[in-house]
């Protein structure tokens, strides 16, 4: 590697400048400059992103579909322009692919009982990872109980990656429903997305990707991924919380029901019979999160500026930087050491528990998660209890993945 | 550093590496699970009475420092008191641990003043109090509790 300016990774990425964009960045937290690495939790927010909220409330605030004035119609437009903004962000072949749900979780459970309960029934079976976040489990047990089907878990090895050749074997005739995470939340654990596809299509199985930990680090295309749902959240792609996407392939989407019923989602209605609204309106009942539309509409056109390509190269080079350091603390054990991995750095400490570590760094103004991450199988497989987790985004930089081991070290001197 | 000090007290480390009457009790009377679902923290409190007296207290499980610490100090201060003056002294350290102490009832709480440093750290409350929680919930004959 040959010796780059401070701060400048990759060709085209300058992140002294990316992080300018960002006001909360500049604040100190107990005295120390702010050393964000909670971003799998939340990624913090760009002014463009503030701002386009702000701009909202202030010169278009109306409802949508509605109203035939000057104000609703300008509402209208900028809050579908966001969706064509979302079918460009993950290739779909049409903007009515697109729907708007308050995050992946909402997403999972759409699918869960639209999708789920009109084509899962007694004896099928849906099949998912040991690696899943429990929003991508507990809405299949939900539809297994109640259909009287199975739920599968493919297994995941001592790297934190997921078995192929057993899950292979978990796919079948009785499979309705295959959900796998892109990138997992607790390891960091890049899935081979479009391989399960193909595997999961051969069976007669469709696929849906928890993209929530995958969006902000690379691109997710649909189409070359060929996968039939894609959910992912807005707030972890540097836009507002309660807003995210599901797309579906048109087909599939055509034929399920409405997930909520009232008003959007309908074309008329009577008291003897309804009709519902066209996709994607079907799925989307009630008056939406519009400013968070328009916020996150602003976040994907800020990621898509500075290019997802640089945004991944200069992250992978943070965390690459940042493992190599930590796992040379004698005591760390990194948890999650998949060949491909983006934006998480999980680990133990000795006998220290991780709410102890989260403590000591949040004292030296050191943000990461500590817990189970909403992902106990994961903490079952590796026999531990919990992880500290420090993921990166792309305002990270290698100073603060050395404040992060000055910090473990504070905490070594703590238990000594 | 000092601040840091403030919560993780000497005492409380040392009780955190080699925590008291950390053992299974099978002749324990009164048993309960204690559970803290943002950690994970989860304990198991044994306790012998003896008519109205905390004959033998014992806990085991897996937490982090201060939920541990609290634990094994906890389970030395209440043997051999009655179940009203543990409740009484479970008051006493929550006001304690959450900033409301007065200064009549902390004198009363002895070496588990150490935990006073918990108040500075909000999200560090459930730890310390996980443990009499759980003392609690055995005292009142339930099987489990959380600190939700």
């Amino acid at each position: 590697m040959s010796v780059a300016a401070k701060g400048v990774s990759g060709a085209g990425f300058d992140v002294e400048r990316v992080r300018a964009d960002f006001p909360i960045l500049r604040q100190k937290v107990h005295g120390k400059p702010l050393v964000y690495l909670d971003n799998a939790a939340t990624s913090q927010k760009p002014r463009v992103v503030i701002d386009a909220i702000n701009r909202y409330y202030e010169g278009a605030n109306s409802n949508v579909h509605r109203g035939v004035h000057y104000l609703s119609e300008l509402a209208t437009a900028e809050y579908e322009s966001v969706r064509e903004t979302a079918r460009r962000f993950v290739n779909a072949a049409d903007h009515k692919e697109i729907v708007f749900v308050r995050g992946t979780t909402e997403a999972i459970n759409l699918v869960a009982q639209s999708y789920g309960r009109a084509n899962v029934g007694a004896g099928d079976e849906i099949l998912i990872t040991e690696m899943e976040h429990h929003s991508n489990i507990v809405p299949w047990q939900i539809l297994c109980r109640e259909r009287g089907a199975t739920l599968r878990v493919a297994p995941i090895n001592d790297a934190g990656e997921l078995d192929l050749d057993a899950f292979s074997k978990l796919l079948g005739p009785k499979t309705k429903l295959v959900s796998v995470t892109h990138v997992s939340n607790a390891l960091g654990t890049v899935n081979p997305i479009r391989r399960i596809v193909d595997m999961a299509h051969s069976a007669g199985a469709p696929v849906l990707v928890d993209g929530a930990q995958a969006v902000p680090h690379m691109k997710a295309d649909v189409h070359a991924l060929d996968c039939d749902f894609y959910a992912f959240s807005g707030h972890k792609v540097y836009g507002p919380t309660g807003i995210g996407i599901l797309y579906g392939k048109t087909a599939l989407l055509e034929k399920m029901p409405p997930y909520q019923g009232g008003g959007d989602m309908i074309m008329s209605v009577t008291f003897e019979k309804t009709v519902y609204n066209r996709l994607p309106y079907k799925f989307e009942a009630g008056t939406p999160d519009i400013a968070g539309v328009i916020g996150l509409g602003a976040a994907l056109n800020y990621v898509t500026r500075l290019g997802i390509e640089h945004i991944g190269a200069h992250e992978n080079e943070v965390v690459r930087y940042a493992t190599g350091k930590v796992s040379a603390i004698p005591g760390v054990r990194v948890i999650g050491t998949a060949k491909e991995k983006a934006g998480v750095l999980s680990f133990t400490l000795g006998d220290v528990h991780p709410h102890d570590i989260g403590t000591i760094l949040d004292r030296e103004g050191v943000a990461i998660r500590t817990g189970h991450h909403c992902s106990q199988p994961v903490m079952q497989h590796f026999g531990i209890e919990a992880t500290a987790r420090a993921s990166f985004a792309l305002y990270n930089t290698k100073e603060e993945a050395d404040a992060l081991v000055r910090a473990i070290e504070k905490v070594r001197e703590v238990f000594a | 550093m000092s601040e840091l000090r403030d919560l993780y007290q000497d005492v409380i480390l040392e009780h955190s590496k080699a925590p008291r009457n950390y053992r299974e009790m099978p002749t324990a009377n009164h048993k309960a699970e204690g559970f803290n679902p943002l950690c994970g923290d989860r304990f198991t409190v044994y306790i012998a009475m003896d008519g109205d007296s905390i004959r033998d207290i014992s806990f085991q499980g897996s937490g982090c420092a201060i939920s541990k610490a609290s634990a094994s100090m906890m389970t030395q201060v209440v043997k051999g008191k009655s179940a009203a003056e543990a409740a009484k002294l479970f008051k006493t350290f929550h006001n304690l641990v959450t900033g409301h102490a007065d200064s009549n009832g902390s004198s009363d709480l002895g070496k588990l003043a150490v935990f006073s440093g918990v108040s500075g750290y909000p999200a560090r409350v459930k730890c310390a109090t996980l443990a009499w929680h759980t003392l609690q919930a055995a005292l009142e004959g339930k099987q489990e509790t959380t600190t939700e």
